[in-house]
């Protein structure tokens, strides 16, 4: 389970911010396990990886890692293929 | 909340870290350095067991044949001088934070600290994580991970799954400075022990890396590096690797810090924080660490680049993608792309070095999904960054433009002047300190801080009074 937590309201963050910062409040995100049932959007307790319990809305059931490998990107394919042909003529 | 919690940050800190700092205090500015590393720390061979312990170090030292062969290509006759890497992949969790780690750690374990807490969104989270899953103890990373659309920085989220995979708890937060002030409420909650990245320990944990490279390239070719590469960011890694090659006495090869320019993005910036493909390695680290060491989160930093550093040099981020993909193409390594930062480098000086002599790059990272220029570049474009061939330091617009050099010979670097870091020192000085007379002790601490001799420093420090 995922869920969130908003730590530092805008009025309550550091002064030395630049501006685009200062206008969002300092947002927290934490997976762990339910501690009972709830729905989505609930305020909810959950024990984390370290045996914390923390509470916050709950944003996300079984949360995916959603980061990947990317798309082939052209003006790197180039870079082999020219760097093998160039040592094959050494 | 955040007021009363940064109000008794000395108190946590001091409690989280175990180290008093107030012993190694001389007068205002000046601190005696080498006694904090010497009391605070462990000796070379006491890490070495440490390291041992838990499967740190001992990494192969390699030989770039090939890439060697191809920067000849272009060299001037009599130049190409010879390319080895330190496979820093071989630890535990596939990066040299790992030394790091493994100090930390043990030394939380042996002064009975239940679990470790770090702050950082790089591969330092991930060798906590590791080690402390090795010695028993719980862990908690806290991470700077997404822009206030909830947008994570890809790489940041691959070390996140990382911390998680080794069983850490990852709290990942919003762009901004009070991620500091959310990890002391964490540490004054728990009780657990500080893994700070700026410790005597941690440091010394980095020593082992270059009495490796030296000891390890002096039994294969009879003789110390004449260059070693370092990626600079905190500084802890070209303080470390320097402290290590005097140790093993290689005390006339040149150390050269190198890192990515990212000049124009600001580091606390919600909308910048997506705009940059590295999240380490970076001029936004690499510039204030080394001109304002103490800024971080313990008393006095213990990784001081400005000691060690020879040279500066600057690479592109498109330099780096480059050097990356060539790394896996024809050396067959699939490694980096942040800890291919010195590498890049290595490939502009060799050309400049005569071929009998040796540059020890002196790290790599593991790689992978979120990791991998492919991954890294497809996100840039996503957030409307010009990705092109083309030259990759006069195209090159941190954040806008990602020029990625067509062929080898492109590739170059940019001198920092440490002249200009040395002169911005003295400036943070003056504005930390905010006084206008100085000591003949504290010029003395500022002449061995920044390596300037003791009249240079007292008339530039007139000069920026």
């Amino acid at each position: 389970m995922k869920i969130h937590n908003v730590v530092l309201k805008t009025e309550e963050r550091s002064s030395h911010l630049p501006q685009d910062t200062k206008k969002v409040p300092l947002e927290m995100w934490v997976n762990g396990f339910l501690m009972a049932d709830a729905e989505m959007g609930a305020k909810v307790e959950i024990s984390t990886l370290s045996g914390r319990v923390v509470s916050g809305t709950l944003v996300e059931i079984n949360p995916r890692y959603t980061h990947d490998f990317g798309d082939p990107i052209p003006e790197l394919l180039k870079i082999g293929p020219y760097l093998k042909h160039t040592l094959e003529g050494i | 909340m955040y007021e009363d919690v940064m109000k008794r940050r000395g108190e946590i800190v001091k409690r989280a870290v175990g180290v008093d700092y107030s012993k190694f205090e001389i007068e205002g500015v000046a601190f005696d350095y080498e006694k904090m590393m010497n009391e605070a720390g462990y000796s070379l061979d006491e890490i070495r067991e440490i390291q041992f312990e838990t499967q740190v170090g001992n990494t192969p030292l390699v030989e770039l044949k090939n890439l060697t062969k191809l920067v000849r290509k272009y060299s001037p006759p009599g130049k190409g001088a010879r390319i080895f890497l330190k496979d820093e992949v071989a630890n535990p969790a596939g990066s040299f934070k790992d030394r790091r780690a493994s100090v930390s750690v043990y030394h939380a374990k042996k002064h009975g600290y239940k679990g470790v807490i770090a702050a950082t969104s790089g591969n330092y989270g991930a060798a906590v994580a590791s080690q402390a899953a090795k010695r028993g103890l719980r862990c908690i990373v806290v991470q700077e991970a997404f822009d206030s659309h909830h947008v994570g920085q890809p790489e940041i989220l691959e070390k996140g799954r990382a911390c998680e995979a080794y069983g850490a708890e990852v709290v990942q937060l919003t762009v901004g400075p009070e991620l500091f002030y959310y990890t002391l409420e964490l540490l004054d909650e728990t009780g657990y022990f500080d893994a700070s990245l700026y410790t005597p320990f941690g440091i010394a944990g980095i020593e082992t890396l270059g009495y490796e490279i030296a000891t390890q390239l002096h039994r294969r070719e009879g003789k110390f590096p004449d260059l070693v590469l370092v990626t600079h960011a905190g500084g802890g890694n070209v303080t470390g690797t320097a402290r290590g090659l005097k140790l093993a006495k290689a005390n006339n090869t040149q150390v050269v810090g190198v890192s990515v320019d990212l000049h124009g993005l600001h580091m606390a910036s919600d909308r910048d924080f997506n705009r940059k493909s590295f999240t380490t390695g970076h001029t936004g680290f690499g510039i204030p660490f080394a001109v304002f060491p103490d800024r971080v989160d313990v008393p006095r930093n213990a990784a001081r680049a400005l000691r060690y550093l020879d040279r500066y040099l600057l690479v592109t981020q498109g330099e780096v993608f480059f050097t990356t993909e060539a790394l896996a193409q024809v050396e067959g390594m699939m490694r980096g792309p942040a800890g291919n930062t010195s590498l890049t480098a290595a490939l502009a000086m060799a050309r400049e070095m005569d071929r009998d002599q040796i540059i020890v790059v002196q790290e790599t990272e593991y790689t992978g999904a979120g990791k991998l220029p492919s991954a890294q570049l497809t996100f840039a474009k996503k957030m409307g960054v010009v990705v092109k061939n083309g030259d990759p330091i006069k195209e090159d617009e941190p954040g806008k433009v990602i020029a990625i050099p067509d062929s080898i010979d492109q590739i170059g670097t940019i001198e920092y002047p440490l002249e200009k870091l040395r002169n911005s020192y003295l400036k943070e000085i003056v504005k930390t300190y905010g006084k206008r007379e100085y000591s003949d002790v504290e010029i003395k601490f500022i002449s061995e801080d920044t390596r300037m001799t003791f009249d240079d420093v007292k008339k530039r420090l007139k000069e920026v009074l």
